[in-house]
């Protein structure tokens, strides 16, 4: 299901366009495969460095302020890229709060050295994108227990180096399925890039589309970028080889190392300025565009808005969170590598930019309703009414998977492998196998996994837009809908109202999610 | 709507067991399209795909179920989506209008074949020839001109003139520009091809490129503010987005920044369209003629245009006040059209004299 839009997207490159080709090849590509290549190293490292070192921070050791952070650091996950990137800017470019503040203060020459658009787009989708990071090492965090630091802390290591020689290690799996999520999140990206106007593959694939009207060039472009990102999992996986991470016990409860007074201010500090940027900052901006067009924009519409927004959100992380757990435990039945292969093929949809995944899906499924159409014609006569698939909610969060498997795949997966075998084994000893297994014994233990894959989800979904304007059923307008609406006619401002509104709905999961992992 | 109606609809979408026959198939408009042509003239609804924002189609269609009893379904997203969409669809689609912004989709969506010719005589009398497809495939609903801004602190408007001009060496480190990839532009660099042809344009390109004062814009609005705030003094904006903050700020507080239109010997000023036509396979095409036609006549067009601070297509219509303050200009003589057939070798242009 998740491989059609890749499979309509694939098919299109025995059609090439030459003289469009041409023209990218010597105008456009080899300046946006340089440009991406940074964005996603860069987003990728960074995110990597701050997602496990803030995870790790309040996970494992105790400093001022922790149990504030364990939770406010995945609030951002609310805000969408796109919305941060644009608040950001609103605070800090030429025009923005803070210089013309500075101008006004100081006189003309007064300013912040202007990023560029390179560093504004890693910069954004860094403290948009390092929660996913945060989130899924949390977890490894939490639950490897501080035996492992103890034993370091016994060899004389300082806890630094604790944390880069035993704790990062053990983490490794959580911390690379984040990135990964990350990376494909930061390829298929369009609104944060364009704020910055920082050109990438996903803005050529665009180019194509849009402004050349090649839709076949565009999807070629997409395939290529499958290609790449399939190349990128495959290495990732031979380079985790055959180590194995299960827990090392459960011991050691929840016992956290006490950092010393000044590390722990450190600490403190480090992770106050991640959450002032990334989060309190943007929100504050939207907050203040909100109160100036509150008036004008707010109506009794936004409930709707939002009842569909969360409707959809919620559906699509059980769909999903259930496909992903029957493909993660297929893939542990049978880890043999035809089916450890096509559990990543069918994840791969995240790294297609939204609009071309949703024309290439949208194709199918009229396809599929003309198939069925011909099919009643052929048996009931000619005046057999058309079978429309499309329009309807089903067909909406079929789409939704076949975008966010990844996001749903990747925390179960990781966590699915901290499970010992031994378990199975047990299981099965006591005549429990099959989807019984799967139900009885490893949906229990998997929860903080299987939540944190729904709350990905579920932010996902709210801020997804591509898909959701093309499938949507008539009059079924969600928040980021909304958002679009206005952004598309420059009313930023405006738009805030809905971004906030999003913000603020993302905001119920994430505060459950931390209830329940306590 | 009843409450068994909609809880049918709503089981419908939810279900997604959309048989035609169980879920729309009881309306009397939606028969089998073999049948089309025989379904009823006079249907209740109508159903529109627009690339205009819900914001400034809404108010409009509110007005045109009260006064024709007509409900108007609509469904928003960008222009080539809903191409896609209507080109999948093929025969089976839903959807009567296309409603889009630009002259370029426009033109794209007739090349694609998913508009029908009509033959109107309201719509020829209320559209003007250049506004319209020569074959009737689409109809402008209102205009909208890109011209030259300035601050009128730091630049003398004599000193201006046509949009090639703005690549002179007098306006080194002064000049704003938006993004390339946004469509306004490629139509404007659609139309320098067409008067000066693509060698001469590639040179005014690469002058305005050099004369940039900074990296390219992501919106008007952002153009406007940096010109205001003294970061350049030129720049080339669709002139709604000026009136909207000429709006937003107030007659108390006017801005130090005017609208330059240029003049008919250096080629006119630069318009764009929105408009609409009638899907290939519509279900209801006399419902969506009636509709095309009620947008273009003057009650309708003072409020599509006014929405947006554009000029009605309708020539017969007035602008809206703040609008025709700007004063009268000479508009480019282009046939919209071309701007279409152009865009793709404006594109190329644009790429490789490196403008982003």
């Amino acid at each position: 299901m998740t491989a059609t839009p890749l499979a309509v997207a694939v098919a299109s490159l025995f059609s090439p366009d030459p003289a469009i080709w041409a023209h990218l090849a010597e105008h456009v590509l080899p300046r946006v495969l340089v440009n991406t290549l940074w964005l996603v190293l860069a987003v990728s490292a960074l995110t990597a460095v701050i997602g496990a070192s803030l995870a790790w921070l309040t996970a494992a050791c105790e400093f001022p302020g922790r149990r504030f952070f364990n939770w406010a650091l995945l609030l951002p996950l609310a805000v969408p890229g796109y919305v941060l990137a644009f608040a950001l800017a609103g605070l800090f470019e030429y025009t923005g709060t803070v210089q013309t503040a500075l101008r006004d203060a100081f006189g003309d020459g007064a300013g912040l050295p202007g990023l560029g658009a390179r560093a504004a787009s890693i910069v954004t989708l860094t403290l948009a994108l390092f929660p996913y990071v945060y989130l899924i090492s949390r977890h490894a965090f939490a639950t490897q227990g501080v035996r492992g630091l103890e034993v370091a802390q016994s060899v004389g290591m300082t806890p630094a180096q604790g944390f880069r020689r035993v704790a990062l290690p053990m983490a490794r799996p959580w911390v690379a399925a984040g990135v990964a999520l990350v990376a494909m999140e930061t390829l298929a990206d369009f609104g944060t890039v364009s704020v910055f106007n920082y050109d990438t593959f996903t803005t050529a694939i665009y180019q194509a589309w849009f402004s050349l009207f090649s839709l076949d060039a565009a999807l070629q472009l997409a395939s290529v970028l499958v290609l790449l990102v399939a190349v990128a999992v495959v290495t990732e996986r031979r380079f985790r080889g055959r180590a194995r991470f299960e827990a090392v016990g459960s011991g050691g409860g929840r016992r956290r190392l006490h950092l010393a007074p000044r590390a722990a201010w450190l600490a403190t500090g480090y992770c106050s300025l991640v959450f002032l940027v990334a989060f309190l900052l943007p929100v504050l901006q939207l907050v203040a565009w909100t109160v100036q067009t509150f008036a004008a924009e707010f109506d009794p519409r936004y409930l709707a808005f939002a009842g569909r927004s969360v409707f959809l959100g919620l559906a699509a992380a059980l769909v999903i969170v259930t496909l992903a757990l029957l493909l993660a435990y297929a893939v542990r039945m049978r880890p043999e590598p035809l089916a450890a292969g096509f559990a990543r093929a069918a994840t791969l949809g995240y790294a297609i930019p939204g609009a071309v995944l949703a024309v290439g899906f949208f194709v199918a499924v009229v396809g599929l309703g003309d198939g069925i159409t011909a099919a009643a014609r052929a048996l009931l006569g000619p005046g057999t009414a058309p079978v429309v698939l499309t329009g309807t909610v089903v067909t909406m969060l079929l789409a939704y998977a076949a975008r966010f498997l990844a996001v749903g795949h990747g925390p179960v997966e990781s966590a699915m492998q901290r499970i010992r075998p031994s378990l199975d084994d047990a299981a099965r000893g006591m005549g429990v196998a099959g989807l019984r297994l799967l139900g009885r014994v490893h949906v229990p233990i998997l929860g903080t996994g299987i939540a944190t894959a729904a709350l990905l989800v579920f932010v996902d979904v709210m801020k997804e837009l591509p898909i959701t304007l093309m499938t949507r059923p008539f009059g079924w307008d969600t928040l980021s809908v909304r958002v679009f609406q206005l952004t598309s006619e420059g009313h930023w401002e405006r738009a805030s109202v809905s971004a906030l509104s999003i913000v603020l709905v993302g905001l119920i999961p994430v505060l459950l999610l931390n209830r329940r992992s306590g | 709507m009843k409450f068994t109606e909609r809880l049918r609809t709503t089981a419908c979408i939810i279900t997604g067991a959309a048989l035609a026959a169980a879920c729309g198939g009881g309306e009397p408009e939606s028969a089998a399209p073999d049948q089309a042509g025989t379904a009823p003239a006079a249907a209740d609804r109508v159903v529109v795909y627009s690339a205009r924002a819900e914001h400034l189609i809404k108010p409009i269609f509110d007005r045109y179920t009260e006064e024709t009893g007509v409900e108007v379904a609509y469904t928003t997203d960008k222009e080539q989506p809903l191409i896609q969409r209507l080109l999948a669809e093929g025969e089976n689609t839903d959807a009567d209008m296309l409603l889009t912004v630009d002259a370029g989709n426009l033109w794209y969506a007739a090349e694609q074949g998913v508009l029908r010719p009509i033959e109107s005589q309201v719509l020829e009398q209320n559209v003007p020839d250049n506004l319209q497809d020569p074959q009737n495939r689409w109809f402008a609903l209102s205009v909208r001109a890109r011209t030259i801004v300035y601050s009128t602190e730091r630049v003398d408007p004599r000193n201006l003139s046509g949009y090639a001009e703005l690549a002179d060496d007098e306006w080194q480190d002064r000049l704003c520009l938006r993004t390339s990839k946004k469509v306004y532009n490629q139509s404007l660099v659609a139309m320098l091809i067409a008067r000066h042809g693509e060698e001469r344009t590639e040179e005014i390109v690469r002058g305005w490129v050099d004369n940039l004062a900074t990296d390219v814009f992501s919106n008007d609005t952002k153009l406007m503010e940096a010109i205001l705030a003294g970061q350049c003094d030129v720049g080339v904006v669709n002139t709604y987005y000026f009136g909207r903050l000429q709006k937003e700020r107030g007659t108390d507080l006017a801005m130090p920044m005017a609208l330059h239109w240029p003049s008919g010997e250096t080629g006119g000023v630069h318009i764009n369209v929105s408009g609409g036509g009638v899907t290939k396979h519509a279900p209801r095409p006399e419902a969506a003629v009636a509709l095309l036609e009620w947008l273009s006549s003057p009650a309708a067009q003072e409020m599509f245009a006014g929405l947006n601070l554009e000029f009605p297509a309708n020539p017969a219509v007035p602008a809206d006040p703040l609008v025709a303050a700007w004063g009268e200009f000479e508009a480019s003589d282009m046939p919209v059209a071309q701007a279409g057939e152009l865009q793709a070798a404006a594109v190329k242009l644009m790429d490789r004299a490196g403008y982003r």
